[in-house]
């Protein structure tokens, strides 16, 4: 199977940690992810503002990157959720602005895109990763996100996934099904609100009493640890990928 | 004279406004939350049953749009020869008209009313007040926002936003010029609250001659209309009046009764938290001897017409104002419903409103952005309205109404400028090295460190402060990603 990494524009350029943690931890579980240089972005932050036309040569380009595969996966349920609910939309756009007519059936021939979770329980069929080597000895609280939950129904992978990493001791989040406020560009065109919503998650957790929050998108990671950052509360966001990818090597050389 | 939502801001104004509301967060975050529960445990008892219920909700309300003519046509014929008249409004104006000539026909300077989102809609009392007519609100919650002069904020507890001191305070100042004063030794317990607005209440259920209301459903089969309610007052009005008013949207139309039945089980749990409401009339033209023996029912466009006629948009004419989108919408929740503008609000009135109205007023324009995208709305809507889906439809038309601005906004010109780096990951390369070599001298500058020890950026000024003002960014890292797997061969040369 010839699975592709789409490590997102956010990992990419803000955090390439979690892209080099979900290559890690891909290799430990036999899986030689390649990584397509000509990928961009899913195109999910002009879909969702409402630049339609602008999204159509974003997804040319990811159409461009990703089409021969078997499957793509990604550390992320939200860019997951675009790839699969949204494309067929610019695809439309792109027939109808004239801009790229063949762009909607170049989508369509695409592999399924697979949110980490997913891949890993669905495809690989891995439920217990402390059997692989896991291993974070740090008590952790976890942030069901958005679209992972709701748009993708991920269910009970995260949570199953975490339970099995050796030392890991996961704390229940309250109100955790609850929004943090990120939206995208939400963030800062409704920023007082996206504020408020980030406030109320920031408090949640800090009432877990974990250290370390966990979520499966970098986007709402950012943002709710931004909040908690700014607060001084001593909790720190870390992606799913980064915890699951941690061994007793990576416990030792930290 | 009540106050309109004419000349409200845009949301994130008016939203920043109601978020340093304390009492107003203080008491939504309690109210929601208690509906929320309420609902969430119906559903659960539902179990399996639910998801199917939601969609033959769904199809009934669909199936009735995709051949509305032929059931509006097929109500008409049988509210007529049921004995009511039956008016048809283009418009707010056309159909408070239409009430307004009634009322005089009859004499009247008031009218009783049976809480109704769409006379709220058109204005009507504000119409009628200017004309000589008090409408009264019967409806617990509507008559607190008369008394006050203030504005809804919920679909269904339009007074959501005041507590009991607050409604015992309001009931002291305002009953007596709007007729039997409450009681001196008025407390703020329910009961006694409830109780003080009953006394009131009454006078004007005996002496009012005409009702108006609006309809939940109107089953086009036998010309019936139906309203579903919690306090009864709604069934004093309908059944004490000689005359009746009913201004009805033109979606309200269900073509059988047998289609009502799982609507009827949706919208309670959805609505109130309950299996069941308290209250529902039906009445079906008139009846001698028995009820209003003068019945009018207008049925009202106001842009549903233009609604349906947008492919994606459509869907929001199944809704059922249950307002179960606007208790678990965590926007909602923290700006409560003035923010949005209308007597719609949440995330059904954020696709509504523009969907009735079109593109260009900045305030409307403001609606389809009020949200997070969660997607919380479309999980609890009991005709499956998918909210979200819509917003984005709704965005889109908003950026494309302005593509041939002389002058494009700040916001398009950068989301050309991204698509444009997004477009080619060679520019996309250059563009993460550009913001790496910035990110080490911004992280130096400001001095920040994020939990775990990452350098932040601090305070941004300009549009960054949108992000900064209130939150930490991490500096760029000096490599990407892409830039880290061209230079190690995907991790395969340095180990790193």
């Amino acid at each position: 199977m010839r699975v592709a990494l789409l490590v997102t524009c956010v990992n990419d350029a803000m955090f390439p940690e979690v892209g080099k943690a979900t290559v890690r931890l891909l290799r430990r579980l036999g899986v030689d992810v390649a990584f397509p240089e000509a990928q961009t972005c899913c195109g999910q932050p002009m879909v969702n503002t409402g630049y339609l036309d602008e999204a159509v040569p974003v997804v040319r380009a990811f159409a461009a990157a990703f089409a021969g595969y078997d499957a793509v996966v990604t550390p992320s349920g939200s860019c997951a959720g675009s790839a699969r609910h949204q494309h067929g939309l610019v695809g439309r756009r792109g027939a109808e602005n004239g801009s790229d007519p063949g762009l909607a059936d170049d989508v369509a021939a695409l592999p399924p895109t697979y949110e980490l979770t997913e891949f890993l329980v669905d495809v690989l069929g891995v439920s217990d990763l402390g059997e692989h080597g896991a291993y974070f000895p740090h008590t952790v609280t976890y942030h069901p996100t958005c679209h992972s939950l709701r748009m993708l129904g991920v269910g009970d992978r995260p949570r199953g996934l975490l339970e099995s990493v050796r030392g890991l001791r996961l704390r229940e989040l309250p109100a955790a099904e609850q929004c943090c406020g990120f939206g995208g560009t939400f963030a800062v065109k409704n920023a007082e609100v996206s504020v408020a919503m980030g406030s109320d998650k920031a408090r949640h957790v800090r009432a877990t009493g974990a250290e370390v929050l966990v979520a499966g998108d970098s986007s709402c990671l950012m943002h709710i640890g931004g909040v908690l950052s700014r607060q001084r509360s001593g909790v720190r966001a870390v992606h799913l990928a980064e915890i699951l990818a941690s061994t007793e090597a990576d416990a030792e050389s930290a | 004279m009540s106050r309109t939502f004419v000349g409200m801001p845009p949301f994130p104004t008016a939203a920043r406004e109601a978020l340093a509301d304390t009492q107003l967060r203080h008491n939504l975050a309690h109210a929601t939350g208690v509906i929320r529960a309420k609902r969430a445990a119906l559903v659960e008892e539902q179990g399996e049953v639910w998801e199917p219920l939601r969609l033959a909700g769904a199809a009934v309300k669909q199936r009735a749009l995709d051949d509305l003519a032929t059931h509006l046509l097929t109500l008409e014929e049988q509210l007529t020869s049921a004995g009511a008249t039956v008016h048809w409004a283009r418009d707010a104006a056309e159909a408070s008209q239409v009430v307004l000539d009634v009322a005089r026909a009859h004499d009247v300077d008031e009218v009783v009313k049976v809480k109704s989102m769409v006379t709220a809609e058109i204005g009507l009392n504000e119409h009628l007040e200017a004309h000589g007519v008090a409408a009264w609100e019967t409806d617990l919650a509507e008559l607190i926002v008369q008394l006050a002069g203030d504005l809804p904020s919920h679909i269904l507890v339009p007074a959501i936003h005041r507590n009991r001191a607050e409604v015992r305070e309001i009931f002291l100042r305002e009953m007596a010029s709007a007729g039997r004063p409450a009681p001196a030794d008025l407390t703020d317990e329910p009961a006694v609250l409830a109780a003080a607005a009953r006394e009131h209440l009454r006078e004007k259920f005996l002496r009012a001659k005409v009702g108006v209301s609006g309809a939940n459903f109107a089953i086009a089969e036998t010309g019936s209309l139906v309203v579903v309610e919690s306090e009864g007052n709604g069934r004093m009005c309908l059944t004490l009046p000689e005359v009746l008013v009913s201004v009805v949207g033109i979606e309200k139309v269900v073509p059988t009764w047998a289609e009502l039945d799982p609507l009827m089980r949706l919208l309670p749990r959805s609505s109130t938290g309950e299996r069941m409401n308290p209250y529902t009339s039906v009445w079906s033209g008139v009846r001698e001897g028995d009820g209003p023996q003068e019945v009018h029912v207008v049925l009202l466009d106001n842009g549903r017409t233009r609604a349906l006629a947008d492919q994606v948009g459509r869907q929001a004419l199944r809704c059922i104002r249950c307002s179960a989108c606007l208790n678990v919408c965590p926007v909602y929740e923290r700006t409560g419903g003035h923010a949005y503008g209308s007597v719609y609000p949440g995330p059904i009135g954020a696709i509504l409103n523009p969907l009735l109205h079109g593109q260009g007023d900045p305030q409307t324009d403001s609606l389809p952005y009020a949200s997070s995208l969660c997607g919380a709305c479309f999980e609890a809507c009991p005709v499956r309205i998918d909210i979200p889906e819509v917003l984005v439809h709704l965005r889109t038309q908003v950026v494309d109404a302005h593509r041939s601005d002389r002058v494009p906004k700040a916001e398009a010109a950068a989301m050309r400028a991204t698509a444009w780096a997004f477009s080619d990951a060679s520019r996309l390369g250059l563009v993460e090295r550009a913001a790496g070599l910035s990110g080490r001298v911004l992280g130096r500058l400001t001095r920040s460190t994020l939990p775990g020890g990452r350098a932040a950026l601090g305070r941004l000024p300009g549009p960054g402060a949108a992000w900064t003002t209130a939150r930490d960014l991490p500096a760029p890292p000096p490599e990407s990603f892409r830039a880290w797997w061209a230079r190690t061969d995907g991790g395969r040369e340095d180990g790193s």
